[in-house]
């Protein structure tokens, strides 16, 4: 391990690649509190970072934690905080206001079982909280979700990018086993970080009028003015900023609809089940939100129905109903203890499902 | 007497905006608000400061103020404060604090940057309530102090004593300067324009960190008229809250 631009894949965990990919991205200031399943990407920061002469702060809460961040942020520097599930519930709290500030940030949550202390297996169970906004007010984070450890690393630099293009807080969501498990990886950057001159930030009002930084809007139809330019971003977002992975779904009758590490088993289901003569495909959300809603529609035409797959008793799945509206039949499959699926279970109930 | 015989010596600091403010009469933030203008202007730092503002009555100290300021979520400054100055240790960072956001819900992050011994300046005003919501029993409120939440009275028993924030932090080894003062009358008012100097040329000098509390009035809660009001600091609050320097590690 180390924090040069790497040629030679190296072998590390995903939460190790995200940390790594923080760092090249031009990340200053990291701000963390122990959970698990996400510590290695904190203890990574916590000797990588001092080494760069960048930021480390092991925070007394995950309130201060993101807290630290919108600091960060408000004087225009990449900042970056992690967490999992009961932790990401704390820092709704400063997302929120980082949304409503429209400070860039990105969250990183290697999510595991809920609710309340659930466990610390791997859990798709926090994508309502990722995908709708997830504390108070209207607006809506993009979510960023990888399926290996190179694509955690791939979806960091992204993050960073979207952040600060379009002054939002960015949530990069992996679960347990992503975290945790190694896989060999690429972590490069040629391209220059791409930030845009910020004429936002404060850091001394020298030569220019005073800055503020702020979400409170008390004057009649000053909040529904902000919350207006807000929607409009968003709309920006959801126009350019899709991105998903299409897998046999050309000819698919069935189309099997999963992200993260389920995306991974239900490759294999497919290539399993295509094998036995059975035309089934993957679609791969990559941004949780905004949902390739567009894409699965255009599905409808030559699909026959859908499957959604997760670690959840039924999250992504309506997302998946909102965008097929009723069209064709849209089923589920899933679990919610904090373990990880099978490819055999999974086999198993699609193969019944098709031959229903 | 002509134009040209007249010396100003007292005019609006160059910190403040050319705005009236929103605040009841008798009410301490605009006299704090005018010691920090002041105290910047005076060390020179106008140009490189930033401030934070809190959740509360001086939510909006930020259109008061000329300097870059951001708001920050309800006890959350001195966190937010952390964030800056490690990142921009040139600048000078100044949180303002009410007492239900610094010795209430934002008390974890009070502690730990005292504790962390981080570089910045905490302005806490302390008027024993909370304004902005209504006049709700604060952590500071004194015992048998009527509000909208203690309408009996606070009592030891049921609500614990006042929270001596100073006297708290400054055992703390991260700390280095910890004072209080009141805004009651004007030989006080000077001696807290003195703390507040202080607490900023800590910074500027690169010391840890600078504490200083306020003890202000609420008269519109106190139910009290803004008179009535400074003399309740002067017999019952400062008998609780004691005046002076409690810590100065120069």
């Amino acid at each position: 391990m180390n924090s040069e631009t790497t040629t030679q894949p190296i072998l590390i965990c995903g939460n190790e690649a995200i940390g790594e990919a923080a760092i090249q991205a031009g990340c200053m200031a990291y701000f963390g509190y122990p959970i698990t399943p996400q510590n290695e990407l904190t203890a990574y920061m916590a000797t990588w970072m001092p080494e760069k002469g960048r930021v480390f702060i092991q925070s007394e809460s995950e309130l201060a934690a993101i807290s630290m961040v919108f600091g960060a942020s408000t004087l225009g520097v990449r900042a970056m905080t992690s967490s999992s599930s009961p932790g990401i519930s704390l820092k709704q709290e400063g997302i929120s206001y980082l949304a409503g500030c429209e400070l860039p940030a990105v969250i990183v949550n290697i999510s595991r079982g809920g609710p309340g202390l659930g466990n610390i297996g791997p859990a798709q169970a926090d994508y309502f909280q990722a995908t709708r906004g997830g504390g108070h007010g209207d607006y809506r984070t993009p979510v960023l979700a990888g399926a290996s450890v190179q694509e955690l690393a791939d979806v960091t630099f992204l993050a960073f990018d979207m952040a600060d293009r379009y002054r939002t807080p960015v949530l990069i969501l992996g679960d347990g086993i992503l975290g945790q498990m190694m896989e060999p990886v690429r972590i490069t950057h040629p391209e220059p970080v791409d930030i845009e001159s910020k004429d936002w930030i404060l850091g001394g009002a020298k030569g220019r009028p005073p800055r503020v930084i702020k979400s409170l809007f008390l004057g009649t139809g000053a909040l529904d003015a902000h919350n207006r330019k807000l929607q409009e971003r968003y709309r920006i977002i959801r126009e350019k900023e899709v991105r998903y992975e299409a897998y046999m779904t050309d000819d698919a009758e069935l189309i099997m609809v999963a992200y993260g590490i389920t995306a991974r088993l239900c490759r294999e289901v497919v290539r399993n089940l295509r094998r036995d003569g059975y035309k089934v495909g993957l679609f791969r959300p990559i941004t949780l939100w905004p949902f390739p809603s567009v894409q699965i529609a255009e599905l409808c035409r030559t699909a026959k129905g859908f499957l959604s797959v997760e670690m959840s008793y039924g999250q992504m799945v309506d997302d998946v109903r909102l965008a097929v509206n009723g069209k064709l039949p849209v089923e589920f499959f899933g679990n919610g203890g904090g373990e990880i699926l099978t490819v055999g279970e999974i086999e198993e109930f699609t193969r019944e499902l098709i031959l229903s | 007497m002509k134009d040209n015989n007249l010396e100003i010596i007292y005019q609006r600091p160059e910190s403040m905006q050319d705005v009236p403010t929103h605040y009841c009469p008798g009410c301490g933030h605009g006299t704090a608000h005018r010691l920090i203008a002041e105290v910047i202007d005076e060390l020179g730092i106008r140009e490189r400061t930033v401030g934070i503002a809190p959740v509360g009555c001086a939510v909006l100290a930020y259109d008061y103020f000329n300097f870059d300021v951001t708001e920050a979520a309800h006890g959350r400054p001195p966190a937010v404060a952390t964030g800056m100055k490690r990142v921009r240790p040139d600048l000078i960072i100044f949180t303002y604090q009410g007492d239900g956001d610094l010795a209430a819900i934002g008390t974890a992050e009070i502690i730990h940057a005292a504790n962390r011994g981080e570089k910045i300046t905490v302005i806490f005003v302390n008027n024993g309530i909370y304004g902005m919501t209504g006049g709700q029993m604060a952590p500071t409120t004194l015992i048998s102090q009527k509000t909208a939440t203690s309408p009996r009275g606070r009592t030891f028993q049921n609500e614990g004593p006042p929270l001596k924030v100073c006297e708290m932090l400054a055992p703390l080894d991260g700390t280095a300067y910890i004072a209080r003062g009141a805004l009651n009358k004007p030989a006080n008012i000077l001696k807290a324009r003195e703390y507040i100097k202080q607490a900023f040329l800590n910074q500027i000098e690169g010391r840890r960190f600078s504490l200083v509390e306020l003890l202000s009035a609420c008269p519109t809660y106190w139910h009290l008229s803004p008179s009535e009001s400074m003399k309740k600091i002067t017999e019952e609050v400062i008998p609780n809250f004691p005046l002076g320097v409690i810590k100065d590690e120069r």
